[in-house]
Parts: structure tokens; C-alpha cells; sequence
């Protein structure tokens, strides 16, 4: 149960700044989503985490200790690599065994460490396969089991899942993050998949061009983004340039709306800004009476579990999403009134 | 899937493959023919059938030279292997730039004949010029000595004719490895050089023995280096091949010889081959 | 393994290469006829005189010869070889490409003699046009192995696209595959010529004391007497390889035509 804290990180290849002075801090225990564009940044954090890229200013604490000139090989943490790097020339077992080994590890110890973690990662037969035996899903349990080896202090993971095909994913996000949650193990998950940081992480940390734009649990990321990138981002969201007329109200399609105090940016300043609003708050109604505006319908998308509508608001498009029992009976062309259920919604800097 | 018939392709083989049988094929059959020749002094050679061009290899003679010669491929595949894997695998590594500057001059050296090579490093090496010179320049030596001819002095030249096969052979596969498993190797605890050994080396196992063979095979055929960096005594096969056609007019040995040079370089390219298609068959 | 200590093996390496090359410079500049390193003065009547004696300019009018006329020809050999192998694919194409490349494979010395025997038994042993040939064959390994790449490279539904806008077979390689491959018969081509340029035991054996070239004049004065034009012709030898081989850098990605294409590892 290590906690991690960096402090005023940043790394520079060459002219270009990849991490630009990073603070973060990070409980034990916890399921830690690095997510962010590709690019971002996420991965060189990730590195410099792991040691296997050198800071160019600030520090990496691990419980409090500093990890600076400490080499990749002797901070004892385990990493799961984007290409996965299994071994090629040695089998199931022997990868899995082989931080035990350099490690001096008895014989007898190593193998039923090894059949513990075959178990644990579901694989209990295949010791004697030989990698390129493996299926896509099995190599990245045994990835998994070889990071896991040492019982690491930290566990990290650099896109672990981005090789396996959509279905296989979302089972192994799940397994993954169970995974995660038997063994209370620290574990920071490098991913540009914002599905996958919902669905695994505990704290979601969103990147952008090597600055850490928001960290927080990621439900407040989805309802309170820091600012509109985070908002297009995390989910759809619906983006509309308005003005800030008040605390707790803003200005568009000439009408002021209320807004909650508090949702995303906090200070009350007065000036351009953008409305943040998910598509499952606009609300179509095809009656005009109770409608707040009126908007025309351009595009219907039935995807069966949800039903999508894009809207033209005075030049604007804006997307509303519903649950088929609450499909409003439109059709293309037609004037439709629309409601925003604005208590939700956040008011993010432009 | 396209049901109109298409011409036949084979009048685009018809000229490569005509060349090559006329011009290679030909000269093998005739060559192997030639071996069983007898010798005509003062000409060339007429048709006979006679072993006993073949019987001379018997002999202590030929058995010291077969040993010289393969004793001085080994010694220089060796060393150029040893050599060109960390340079391939440290070269990979590099900007794309500073790669191809390296490569150009790479392959500028491999174009190099032996002729150039021999006179190069004969000049390096000797006593008016070169290391000689420089040795007594900085007091190392009384008096300026040539380093030529001589072992040492043949073997570096070898070296320096290998070297550019051995990393045109190991460059490729190292520049293809995976950069994330001597990662992977750090992350589970490995020191650098304990990754090196325990993860690089074996996977690029085979690329190395293929240069082995690679370099062994073109070092054994060098015909040239021997005369003029080394001494009599370290004349190799090819060297005495091209004395007994050329200087001794005995062609039918000479053949002789070459067909026993060329069975040799045939079993070893074979082995490089079945090498090859092992790690093929492997990466799928 | 440190930065410091890598760069410093590279280093090292680079320097055992270039050593032989640099002094054989300076001695191709020495202003009396001996080969002297430092070199004694400066002069580039060497280079000049490579020019103007007559049996090292014909040496060198045999080279350019025989080295371009070799080239084309070998790049006529491989162009059609190299389309059949790969459209035709299976154990007789790759076959083919092995006797296409045997000859550059074999110990040099052995195809030397199989030419020589050959030329002796039609009669045309010492003729130039008897080099040129020998050359051909024994350099279309490069050309060959260097248009494969660039076939490699050809995807099969560009050409399908092609056809199904109307193209026969001869337009779709017209309009489709040669301009694709165009850089890679370049390549082959001048790497053929560059070798053919410094090749030896074969030009020696099939005419050498007849079509004399700029190596076999080298090795020649190796025995009977030294002269600075040989460092001279040697120099010219590394700059013109280093030359083409910088322009098939520049134009193409090297590194690339090496095979050091890491996305499409399986």
C-alpha cells in the first residue's frame, strides 16, 4: 500500500517539454488512470515513474522516500509494457519466473510462486507454452502475472489492453480492476481510452500536452470537468460559447440560464465561457408550449440501447441522448422544443 | 476471381533465366568438367577423366592449407562478430540521421575491393607511412618498422572486409528488436548488463550465428588480402586457386580446388539458410 | 552500458574503419613519388596524372566501361527476374531468386574461374565484352535483392484498384508498380556499378592482362612499383561510393532499405 507523491515533475526531450511540472499525489492502494490524447505526455510520466527515464527537474516520492538515482532495476516496482515484451525465447512459466530469479530466488519457491500466480491470473495450464503458443487475451495475463512476481510496491501499467479486440477489453478492464482490488496494490494505468479509466480507475488524472488539466474521482470528472477539454473529452459533452452574466448564471441563445454555483469553474468572474452539458440532459420535446428553445431536428441515430438526436439551436448543434422508453416521436426537419436540465451542467473557461 | 485468363508471365523470366543459365550454369557444368581435365603444359587443358586433381588434396600440403585457411576465416568471423553486434545494436539506437550518415560509410567500405583493403592497410601499416611513423613519432620505437606483412597485419585487413556483411546481417534484426523487452528485463530487476546477456543475446541468437556464417564464407574466399598482408605460409585456398590458373596454368586443379571451396561455402550457406527459415517459422 | 561508453565503442570502430582510408589521403597528396604519411608537401598532380598517363587512363576508361555497361545489364537481368518472382510467388520463384543471387554469393575466386574455364571454352577469353558480362552476372544479386525490397513495398490492392478501373497488366506496371520501384532499380543499379568499379579477381582472371582495370593496375603496381596514383584512384573509389550511396540515402530512407522496419514486425 505505497502512496506516491511527485512533486514539481518535468521532462524535456530535446527542446520539447513531454511532462511540464507535474504535482500529484497519489493514496495507496489506489487504481490510478493516466489518461490524456496521445502525446500527452502520460507514458513519459509513466517512465519516469518506473525510472526508465530520468527527470529533468522535480521528484518521485514512494512512501516518502526519494526515488532519485535509484535505476529502473532496483526499485522493485512491476510493469506491464504496451507491447506487453513477454520473452519470446522462454516459456510461460520462465517469464513468469524470471524477476524471481534475478532476484536469487530458491527453485522450489519460484515454481509454486509461479503456479500461484498462473492461478490468480487464470492460466493454470499453460506453464510449459511457449509464448507465441499464446492467444492475444493469454499473453496479457501472463504479462500481468510477470509484473506481479515480486509483489511490487508499484504496479504499472502502460496501455496494457490497447492490442486486445473490443470485447475481450471490457471483460479484461473488469478483471483487471478486481484484480486490482484483491491485492490493494498501488497501480497507476496509462490509457487514452476514456471507457476504460471509467470503468477501472478510482482517480482518473487527465493529461494534455504534459500538465495534469484534473485529478479526481472520475464521476466529478464526468459531471464537474475542470475545463472544456476535459469535458469533450471525458464522455460527449455538449459545448456552447456563452457569458458568464453571474455567479450562478450564464448567457446563451440570447436567454439567460441558471446554472448552479459551484459546478466546474468556481470563480465567480464575469466574461466568455463555455456551458458544458451531457447530451442525456437535453431533453426534446415535440410539444413548443413548455419548451425553454426551440431547436430543428437534423439527424436521428438509433443505436437500440439509447436513441441520439442532433439538434440545430440557432446555428448550434447540440446532441441529446435518451433511453428508448423515453424516445420523443420526431422525425427529421421538424421544430422541436428543448429543455436543458442545467443542475447538472458546468460552466468550464472557454 | 478474375475470370478473363491473363497472358503467361514466363517471357518476362525468359531473358534473366537464359543469362543466368548460359552464364552461370554453364561455367559451373564446364568448370566441374574441367576438374577431371588433364593439364596440357604450356596450354590449357584437354578432356580427359582422371581423379587425380582431386587426389592431391590428400596430400600434408593441402591439409595445411585447408587449416590455415579456415583457422583465419574463423579467427576474423569471430572477432568482426564480436565486434559488429554491440555496433549494429548501439547504431540502432541512434538519430535516424546520424543512422544513415553511419550506414553510407558502412556501405562505402563494403564496396571496397580487396585490392583497395590490401593496399590501404599495407600502407597504414608500413614503415614510411602510417603506424610505423607514428609509433617512433611518439618514442614508442627507436626506429620505424613496417607491421607488414604478418599475421596480425592479414587479420586486420580480414576484419576489415567482413565487418560491413556483419552488420549489414545483424543491423536489421537488432533495429527491429523490441526496445520494450530489455525494458521489461530492468523492470523485473535486471541490471543493464544482466538484460543484455539474459533477454538481447539469445533472441538475436540467430541473426548472430547467421553472420557468423555469413562473414566465415566470405573471409574463406578472400583471394587477395593473404598475398599482401600476409606471408607465404598464410596463403589460403583462394590464393593458391588463383596461382594454379593464372601463374602455374594448371587449371584443372585450380578447378579442382574451387569446386572443394565452393562445396565447403554451399554446406554453410545451406546451414545459414535452414537458420534462417527456423526464425521465420518461429516469429509466426 | 553508459552513453559515454557507447559512443566511445562507435567511436572507436569508426576510427579502425577510416584509419587505412585517411592515410591513404594523405599519401595520395605527397608532392614527390613516394608514398609518405604525414605526406611530404601538398599536391593533386596524382589525381591529374591518373588522367594523363596513358596506361592508368586507359585502366580507368576500361572501368567506367565496363562498370556501366555491367550495371544496365545486370539491372536487365534482375528488373524482369525480380517481377516474375513476385508475382508468381512459391518454391520455383524463390528458386530463381537463389540462383539470381548465387553468384554474388559464392567465394568470389570460384566464379572467377567457372567465367574464366567459360570464356577460354567460347573463345573470348581476354575480350572486354567478356568482363562486362561476368560483371553483369555476378553483380545482379544487387540489383535483384534491392528491386524485391521495393516490390515488397508495392501493395497488392493498389494494383487491384488499378484494374478494376481498366488497366491491363502492362499499364498497371507502366502507371503503377515502375514509378513505386523506380528508386529501388536506381539503387540496384549503382550499387552494381560501384561494385563492378572495384571488382578484381574476376575482370583479372576473365582479361585481365588485356582489359586492364583501375584495381588490377593497382595491384599491379602493388608489385612492380609504387606510385601515389594508386592512393589517388582509391580516394576516388570511397567518394564516389560514398557519393551515390549519400544520394540513395538522401532520396530514400536507408535505414529503411536495410530492412530496419520495426511496424511491421508480426
Amino acid at each position: 500500500m505505497s502512496g506516491l507523491s511527485i512533486r514539481s515533475l518535468s521532462k524535456v526531450f530535446g527542446g520539447l517539454t513531454a511532462v511540464d511540472d507535474v504535482d500529484l499525489e497519489i493514496p495507496g492502494g489506489k487504481l490510478i488512470c493516466l489518461l490524456g490524447p496521445s502525446g500527452c505526455g502520460k507514458t513519459t510520466l509513466l517512465r519516469l515513474i518506473a525510472g526508465l527515464e530520468e527527470p529533468t527537474d522535480g521528484r518521485i516520492l514512494v512512501d516518502g522516500q526519494d526515488q532519485s538515482g535509484i535505476p529502473a532495476h532496483k526499485r522493485d516496482f512491476g510493469m506491464v509494457f504496451q507491447s506487453l515484451a513477454l520473452f519470446p525465447h522462454l516459456s510461460v512459466a520462465e517469464n513468469i519466473a524470471y524477476p524471481l530469479k534475478i532476484r536469487g530466488v530458491e527453485r522450489a519457491d519460484c515454481e509454486s510462486r509461479v503456479q500461484e500466480l498462473l492461478r490468480l491470473v487464470k492460466l493454470p495450464d499453460a506453464p510449459r507454452r511457449r509464448i507465441h503458443q499464446l492467444s492475444g487475451g493469454q499473453r496479457q495475463r501472463v504479462a500481468i502475472a510477470r509484473a506481479l512476481a515480486i509483489d511490487p510496491s508499484l504496479f504499472l501499467l502502460d496501455e496494457p489492453l490497447s492490442a486486445l479486440d473490443a470485447n475481450l477489453r471490457e471483460h479484461m478492464q473488469i478483471e483487471l480492476s478486481q484484480l486490482q482490488k484483491t491485492l490493494g496494490i498501488t497501480t497507476i494505468v496509462v490509457t487514452h481510452d476514456q471507457r476504460e479509466a471509467m470503468t477501472m480507475a478510482d482517480i482518473v488524472v487527465v493529461m494534455d500536452r504534459g500538465r495534469v488539466l484534473q485529478a479526481a474521482r472520475p464521476i466529478e470528472v464526468y459531471r464537474k470537468p475542470a475545463n472544456s477539454f476535459v469535458a469533450g473529452f471525458i464522455g460527449s459533452s455538449n459545448l456552447i460559447r456563452c457569458r458568464r452574466v453571474a455567479a450562478d448564471a450564464v448567457e446563451a441563445f440570447g436567454r439567460t440560464i441558471p446554472v448552479p454555483f459551484g459546478n466546474g469553474v468556481s470563480s465567480a468572474g464575469v466574461g466568455d465561457a463555455m456551458l458544458s452539458i451531457r447530451p442525456e440532459d437535453v431533453v426534446v420535446r415535440p410539444d413548443l408550449e413548455k419548451a425553454e428553445f426551440r431547436g430543428s431536428v437534423e439527424f436521428v441515430r438509433d443505436l437500440g440501447s439509447s436513441v441520439e438526436i442532433h439538434l440545430s439551436v440557432q446555428g448550434v448543434t447540440l446532441l441529446s441522448a435518451s433511453s428508448p422508453r423515453d424516445r420523443p416521436n420526431v422525425s427529421v426537419g421538424q421544430t422541436v422544443g428543448i429543455l436543458l436540465h442545467t443542475d447538472r451542467a458546468a460552466i468550464t473557461a472557454p | 476471381m478474375n475470370p478473363r485468363r491473363e497472358p503467361a508471365l514466363w517471357p518476362l523470366a525468359l531473358f534473366p533465366c537464359a543469362a543466368l543459365t548460359v552464364f552461370f550454369v554453364f561455367p559451373f557444368a564446364i568448370m566441374l568438367a574441367v576438374s577431371f581435365h588433364r593439364r596440357v603444359e604450356g596450354g590449357f587443358f584437354e578432356p580427359a577423366f582422371e581423379l587425380s586433381n582431386y587426389l592431391r588434396f590428400l596430400t600434408p600440403f593441402f591439409g595445411k592449407i585447408l587449416a590455415t585457411s579456415i583457422g583465419l576465416a574463423a579467427t576474423a568471423a569471430i572477432i568482426v562478430v564480436v565486434a559488429a553486434f554491440p555496433f549494429s545494436y548501439i547504431l540502432s539506437r541512434m538519430r535516424r540521421r546520424a543512422q544513415s550518415v553511419i550506414l553510407v560509410f558502412i556501405l562505402s567500405v563494403l564496396s571496397l575491393s580487396e585490392v583497395i583493403i590490401g593496399f590501404a592497410w599495407s600502407t597504414l601499416l608500413s614503415r614510411t607511412a602510417g603506424v610505423g611513423n607514428l609509433f617512433h613519432w611518439i618514442g614508442l620505437v627507436e626506429t620505424p618498422r613496417a607491421y607488414t606483412p604478418g599475421l596480425v597485419s592479414l587479420l586486420l585487413g580480414l576484419v576489415y572486409l567482413g565487418f560491413p556483411y556483419a552488420v549489414l546481417v545483424i543491423y536489421p534484426a537488432v533495429s527491429r528488436l523490441d526496445r520494450e523487452l530489455p525494458e521489461a528485463a530492468r523492470m523485473s530487476g535486471a541490471s543493464p548488463l544482466r538484460a543484455f546477456a539474459s533477454v538481447t543475446l539469445p533472441i538475436m541468437r540467430r541473426s548472430i550465428t547467421g553472420a557468423l556464417i555469413l562473414v566465415f564464407v566470405f573471409t574463406l574466399g578472400a583471394y587477395l588480402l593473404p598475398q599482401v598482408l600476409g606471408r607465404p605460409r598464410h596463403w589460403t585456398l583462394p590464393v593458391h586457386i588463383t596461382d594454379q590458373a593464372i601463374f602455374q596454368s594448371n587449371i584443372p586443379f585450380a578447378a579442382a580446388m574451387a569446386m572443394f571451396l565452393l562445396l565447403v561455402s554451399l554446406a554453410l550457406v545451406g546451414l545459414s539458410l535452414i537458420v534462417g527459415n527456423e526464425r521465420q517459422g518461429a516469429s509466426t | 552500458m553508459t552513453l559515454l561508453l557507447q559512443r566511445g565503442f562507435i567511436g572507436a570502430v569508426l576510427v579502425f574503419l577510416v584509419a587505412p582510408l585517411f592515410v591513404v589521403a594523405g599519401v595520395s597528396v605527397n608532392r614527390p613519388k613516394r608514398l609518405l604519411f604525414p605526406p611530404d608537401g601538398f599536391s593533386l598532380k596524382w589525381y591529374i596524372e591518373l588522367f594523363v598517363q596513358n596506361e592508368w587512363a586507359n585502366a580507368l576508361t576500361n572501368s567506367v566501361i565496363i562498370a556501366m555497361l555491367a550495371g544496365l545489364l545486370a539491372v536487365a537481368v534482375a528488373l524482369p527476374l525480380a517481377l516474375f518472382i513476385w508475382s508468381r510467388g512459391g518454391l520455383l520463384a524463390r528458386a530463381l531468386f537463389g540462383l539470381g543471387i548465387a553468384p554474388f554469393m559464392l567465394p568470389p575466386v570460384v566464379s572467377a574461374l567457372g567465367f574464366l574455364v567459360f570464356w577460354i571454352s567460347v573463345g573470348l577469353y581476354g575480350n572486354i565484352l567478356a568482363t562486362i558480362v561476368s560483371h553483369a552476372i555476378f553483380l545482379t544479386a544487387l540489383p535483384l535483392v534491392a528491386i524485391s525490397l521495393g516490390l515488397e513495398e508495392v501493395e497488392r490492392p493498389l494494383i487491384e484498384a488499378a484494374r478494376t478501373m481498366g488497366a491491363d497488366r502492362r499499364t498497371v506496371f507502366r502507371t503503377v508498380v515502375f514509378p513505386l520501384i523506380r528508386p529501388y532499380v536506381i539503387s540496384g543499379f549503382v550499387f552494381a556499378v560501384v561494385l563492378s568499379l572495384n571488382e578484381y579477381i574476376i575482370a583479372y582472371m576473365v582479361a585481365g592482362f588485356t582489359a586492364e582495370t583501375l584495381p588490377i593496375r593497382i595491384f599491379n603496381s602493388l608489385r612492380y612499383g609504387y606510385t601515389p596514383i594508386m592512393a589517388a584512384v582509391a580516394v576516388l573509389f570511397v567518394l564516389t561510393a560514398a557519393v551515390v550511396f549519400g544520394a540513395v540515402a538522401f532520396l530514400g530512407d536507408l535505414p529503411r532499405l536495410f530492412g530496419a522496419h520495426r511496424s511491421e514486425e508480426p
